[in-house]
Parts: structure tokens; sequence; C-alpha cells
């Protein structure tokens, strides 16, 4: 078992005929997931990469059972596909798109909210998320890694793919690419928990960046609820106040959203975290050389 | 992207929210002019994008136009946190009966907008709301239901506002919503908001962040950017599509994906604490999960292009793109140079890692290039890179 995705997973792609949404279908399918449809109101009864196209996500829902939409639409209409994903009860939204509007993103979450919080949102701005050896919703290569008992949550893609890889001997239950951005669905707290819950799931890589407080939020639900091991990585010591570095989210504003603190925030609830990456992988090493 | 003051009150009047005239100077010439035409008292209001300028030195009041000469000469060019003042906003002084705190801005934690409001505003907001937070009213705002003129008058009451000015904060608060959604602000600050002795409520200062993901849509927010400000290396990488920040060190930074490339200069800054001068990161650059090989030349023009790059590290991991493809982009990309008559000229460590990493290491080696050397860990690829900028300094 793995968290939120499994090999039973019915996945549709919202822009799925698009540049992105092609490139990505292909790959998903080539991963071995389950793909069994687009939606593209303009090219509704038109097949895409061998999959039928539908012209709402609730008619995709009805005709293919799907349970996973991936969201690839451009910024300017990623508020309404996310909508309509909520409206049709999806239980799980993965928003890929990067550079979408922050008073959109609080727009389509206090709507998931506001209709009963049915469908789980992860990102936008993500990587989305991969339980390797069984599927994968978004863009996280499939190849890098294998199945195991480690689970994974970061904001960032990346770094997601590196530690994936330094720890491919041992493998992951679930990989979770939050995403970079200021407002995000899925949280690292959800992700805590939800491994946390898992029976095959073993231990946590957690991996922050600057901006927010979110990690230090997890840390303190760490303290409370998690008794699985967990080591972190914090990326963005050296990055300059004010400045935002790369991701919307990745921002020092003032004294507050520094590595430093998450870093101490995280070490207090015993925490162990990395200097660099690979410290990191080898922290996790340790630990799952241990069991 | 911050607004200057004056560009923030020049939106705040867009949208009816009443604040002083004013009249931007550049000069101790023009701000004589300014105060000549707004005639009586002034206030000389250093424009930098940070705050506590107050407190600073920043804000003067002048008596006349030979006054406002005088501050404006005390004003410009003086460094306020780092920030050199280039121009001063002059302002009709207002008479202050009372002082507010106002702001709507995005709960990051909270995921919802959040409003700000107290009776006890002014230069000590910070203060105030540290020492004695219930005196700080601050109240969820649900995209979906927004700010009416009666939700505009309950925030102000939470905030403790006086009977006497209710309606003219509810008038503000409620159209400076409309501001703060209209622009996709993030942040859109007033302090302080007075009340006016003849009982006028306005907008004494303001702050505006613009969110930038929002610019597909707000085609007019491109000419409130300062380009005078900008880094002529930013200017230069923005210009070309690059997601580029100059940093003061001497290790340039080409990387893929903003979370690896920022993790790089952290590993660069702790590898070169080890080396004489302790060299540090030069710039964050994400050149994408694509990094094709025009990416990858115009990457590193940009960089090579900054004279205190003693070294440069490239550091990818090939996940959608694998290795080999980015091993190409660096042999083109060095070609592209070549035929841009721009030779690479400092040393360039590089490692690659994850899909076909040894096809992609293989081609580098291969290809020859002088001057570049294979890592194979981002680690130990940091220290090398430190080490040579240390070398080269």
């Amino acid at each position: 078992m793995a968290i939120w995705l499994t090999e039973k997973s019915k996945i549709i792609v919202q822009g799925m005929t698009g540049g992105e949404g092609t490139k990505h279908t292909r790959r998903m399918l080539a991963s071995g997931a389950r793909v069994v449809g687009g939606v593209n109101a303009r090219k509704a009864g038109t097949t895409h990469e061998g999959l039928p196209v539908f012209g709402t996500v609730a008619e995709a829902i009805k005709e293919t059972g799907a349970d996973v939409s991936v969201v690839f639409v451009p910024p300017a209409f990623t508020k309404n596909a996310v909508k309509e994903a909520v409206d049709a009860e999806i239980p799980l939204c993965v928003v890929i798109t990067e550079g979408v509007p922050v008073h959109d993103t609080t727009e389509f979450w206090a709507y998931a909210v506001a209709k009963g919080g049915k469908t789980r949102i992860i990102g936008p701005n993500c990587p989305g998320i991969a339980s390797p050896g069984a599927s994968n919703a978004g863009i996280i290569p499939a190849d890098i890694t294998t199945a195991g008992r480690i689970g994974l949550v970061s904001k960032s893609g990346t770094l997601t793919y590196q530690l994936m890889y330094e720890l491919r001997d041992f493998g992951f239950s679930t990989a979770v690419g939050i995403g970079g951005d200021p407002v995000i669905g899925t949280t690292h707290i959800d992700a805590l928990q939800a491994f946390q819950d898992d029976p095959e799931t073993d231990a946590i890589v957690m991996i922050g960046e600057i901006g927010g407080d979110a990690e230090e939020r997890a840390a303190a639900y760490i303290e409370q609820h998690v008794t699985k091991p967990v080591v972190a990585y914090v990326a963005g010591f050296t990055a300059p106040e004010g400045k935002t570095m790369g991701h919307a989210g990745a921002i020092v504003s003032g004294s507050a959203g520094t590595a430093q603190a998450k870093k101490e925030a995280l070490e207090k609830v015993g925490v162990r975290v990395g200097k660099t990456p690979s410290e990191t992988a080898r922290l996790m090493r340790e630990i799952m050389q241990a069991r | 992207m911050d607004l200057f003051e004056h560009q923030a009150k020049e939106l705040f009047a867009e949208y009816g929210i009443p604040v002083p005239r004013g009249i931007v100077a550049h000069t101790v010439e023009e701000a004589r002019a300014a105060a000549e035409e707004l005639t009586g008292r002034v206030v000389v209001k250093a424009q930098v994008k940070t705050g506590g300028r107050g407190k600073a030195g920043g804000v003067k009041v002048a008596d006349d136009a030979a006054d406002a000469e005088r501050k404006a000469t005390q004003i410009l060019g003086m460094d306020i946190k780092g920030h050199t003042v280039h121009k001063v906003l002059i302002e009709e002084a207002s008479a202050i009966a009372e002082e507010y705190y106002f702001s709507f801005l995005l709960d990051r934690a909270n995921r919802t907008f959040l409003a700000i409001c107290s009776a006890a505003g002014g230069m000590d907001i910070e203060e105030v709301a540290h020492s004695t937070p219930e005196k700080v009213a601050k109240i969820p705002v649900s995209p979906l239901e927004g700010v009416d003129r009666e939700k505009a008058r309950e925030i102000a009451v939470a905030g403790g506002l006086p009977e006497a000015a209710l309606d003219g904060a509810a008038e503000l608060i409620e159209k400076l919503w409309a501001a703060f959604v209209d622009e996709d602000a993030t942040l859109v600050e007033v302090n302080p908001m007075i009340l006016s002795a003849d009982g006028q409520v306005k907008a004494l200062d303001g702050k505006v962040t613009l969110d930038a993901n929002a610019s597909f849509r707000q085609p007019e927010h491109a000419a409130l950017e300062d380009k005078s400000a900008e880094d002529p290396l930013e200017a230069a990488a923005k210009a070309k599509d690059l997601n580029y920040v100059k940093l003061d060190g001497s290790v340039g930074v080409i990387g893929n994906g903003a979370g690896l490339v920022m993790s790089t200069l952290d590993v660069v800054a702790y590898a070169g604490e080890a080396f004489p001068g302790s060299p540090k990161p030069a710039n964050f650059l994400d050149i994408g999960g694509g990094a094709s090989a025009e990416v990858m030349a115009d990457g590193l023009e940009i960089i090579l292009s900054d004279p205190s790059v003693k070294s440069v590290f490239v550091n990818v991991f090939g996940g959608i793109t694998a290795c080999d493809a980015v091993a190409n982009g660096i042999v083109s990309a060095f070609q592209l140079l070549e035929s841009r008559g721009e030779a690479v000229s400092r040393p360039l460590v590089v490692r690659l890692d994850g899909n076909n990493a040894d096809l992609g290491r293989q081609i580098l080696s291969d290809a020859g290039l002088s001057g570049v050397e294979l890592v194979d860990t981002m680690d130990d690829a940091a220290k090398r890179a430190a080490q040579l900028a240390a070398v080269g300094a």
C-alpha cells in the first residue's frame, strides 16, 4: 500500500491535448500508470494518445471511473479547471501548473473547503505524486527509484528526484511533491499524517525550503503525532532577504521564513536535519539499515 | 514586486481612496518646484522599498519651498538600510487628528486573506502588535465572500476605531479590498490611515506588493518595475527569461530546479568554509527541467559576464531530461558561446547525476572541453568549485 495513489488509481489528465499534457501523459503511460482519458471541452469526443477526450471532468469520471486528475492547463485556466474537478468530487486533483496567481489558488482552495473537502488537492507548481511500482500522477520520473518503504514529502521537484535516486536501493512507498507556491493544497503535515498511518511506510524524508512557516508547523506536528523516524533537509540557508528564489513561495521576509529557523524547529523535536541532500540520504540510510 | 509609496498612492487614487496631494522629485530643484506648486507646509518623504524610513530620518516636514529644498538635500542620496534614496515624494502636510493601521494580506499558513486593523497605528505598530496584541484585530477574509461596506465596517469596529472614523474607514477599506483583488496584490498596507482634523479618513502612507505570477493578466504592472535599481546582470538574465539572482560570492552556479539550486548555493557555501577567503556562491540560476543547449549557453553567458565569478559549478540532476541530453547541451553551449566570440575563460565543474548519468559523463569527457572537470557527487563538486574559486581569486 502507498498513500493516496495506488496501482488501482485511474487517472485523467486535464489539459491532456496540450504540449506538456501530451508529453507527460505518454510518460505516465510508459511508467505503467493507468491513465484512462483526458479532458478538453473543445475536443470532446476525439481521442488523443489513444485515449478518449471528454468534455468535462464529471463526464470523464462517469465513463471511466477515474479517481485522480492531473492538471496541466495554463495558469490563466487553472482556477476553473480545479473548481471543475472539485465540483465533480474527484478524490485527488494534482495541479502541476507553475505560475498560478496566488489569488486564484486561494480562491480554489476556499472553494474546495466550502464544498466539503471531498477533493484532495496537491500543488500547484508541483511535480505530483508517485508510488513507485504502482502508479505515477504528474511529472516525477518513474525510473529513478524503486518501490520500498520510505515516504517522502517535498516542496521541491529536483530535490525530490535527488533523494529518490540516492535512496533507490531502499525504495519508496510514495513520494509527494507538494509544490513551492505560497498557498498549496496538501501540506507537509497532511503527508506526515498519511505516512504515519501507512503500514507500508517505515520512515519519512521531509524536504523544505525558505519561506512561510510550514516546516515549523510540521515540526510541531511531528512532536505530537509522528512516531516513525523523520529525516529532513531544508534548502536556502544562503538566500538573501527579500529575494524570490525560483519558487514563488521561496522568500525570506525580514527575519521570517529562514532556513536556520526551520532547521532549529525540526532539530528541537528530534528530527535529524542533513547539511546537504547527500548527507540527508546518509541519515536515512542509517535508519533503514538499523531496522 | 513591491511598489514605492508614491506608486502605491497613485494606485489607491485610481480606486477612489483619499490620499494627500503629492509630487515626486528626483532632484532638490524638483523638490523645491513641487513644494511651490503645493504651497504651504509639505512633507518630504524618502522613496525607498524598506520599512523604518521615518525612524531613519527619511521623512521631514518643511515649512515652505526653501525649507523643502533643504530637507530634500538632506534626504536625497541618504542610505536607509542599504537602500539609496533616489527620489522623494513632496506631499501636502495633513492635519492629523488620529493615526490608525490597516492592511489586507495573504495569510500563507491559513491559506486565506487577512484584514489587520488597529486604532493604534503609526510608526510603532510592530511594537503594539508585540506587546499588546489585543489592540490589533486580525480578521480572516474569504476570497469567496470578499469585503463589502458592511464587512469593512465590522473590521473597523473590531480594530477599535472611534465612531467618528467608522464611515470613512469603512469606505476606504472597501475600496482597498477592490484594489487588493483587482490588482492581484499580496499586500496592501495603509500605515497610518488617518482621521484628519476635518474628519476625513485618508491613506497617509501606502505599501503594496504585487504577485508576479499574475503579470499575464496585469500588463500595466510592468511599467511599475524599478529598472534603475535592478542589478544589470539580473536585468540581462530577465531579458532572456532566466531565473537568476545575483549574490556576492565568486562561485557561479547553474542548476535545474529551484530547490536543487538553492541547495547548491548552501552546499557551495559550506564547502567554501574550508578554503582561503571562504568562497561563496555568486548567483542563483535555475535553468529549469529542460536544460536545453540554448538555455545552458545563455546561462553560462550571464554567469561568465560577472567579473567576480572565478569558477562555475554546473549541477544538474537528470530527471525528466536525461543526462546525455544535458551533456550535449553543455557541449553545444560551448560551441554556441564560441560562435558568439566568447570563450569560456573560467574553470567549470560539472556534476551530472540521475538518468543516463554515465552516458552524459562519457559525452563530456569525449568532447574534451578545456577547463571542464567532471565530479561525481554534488558535495565533492561543490568542494572542487570552491577550491578553484579560492585559487583563482
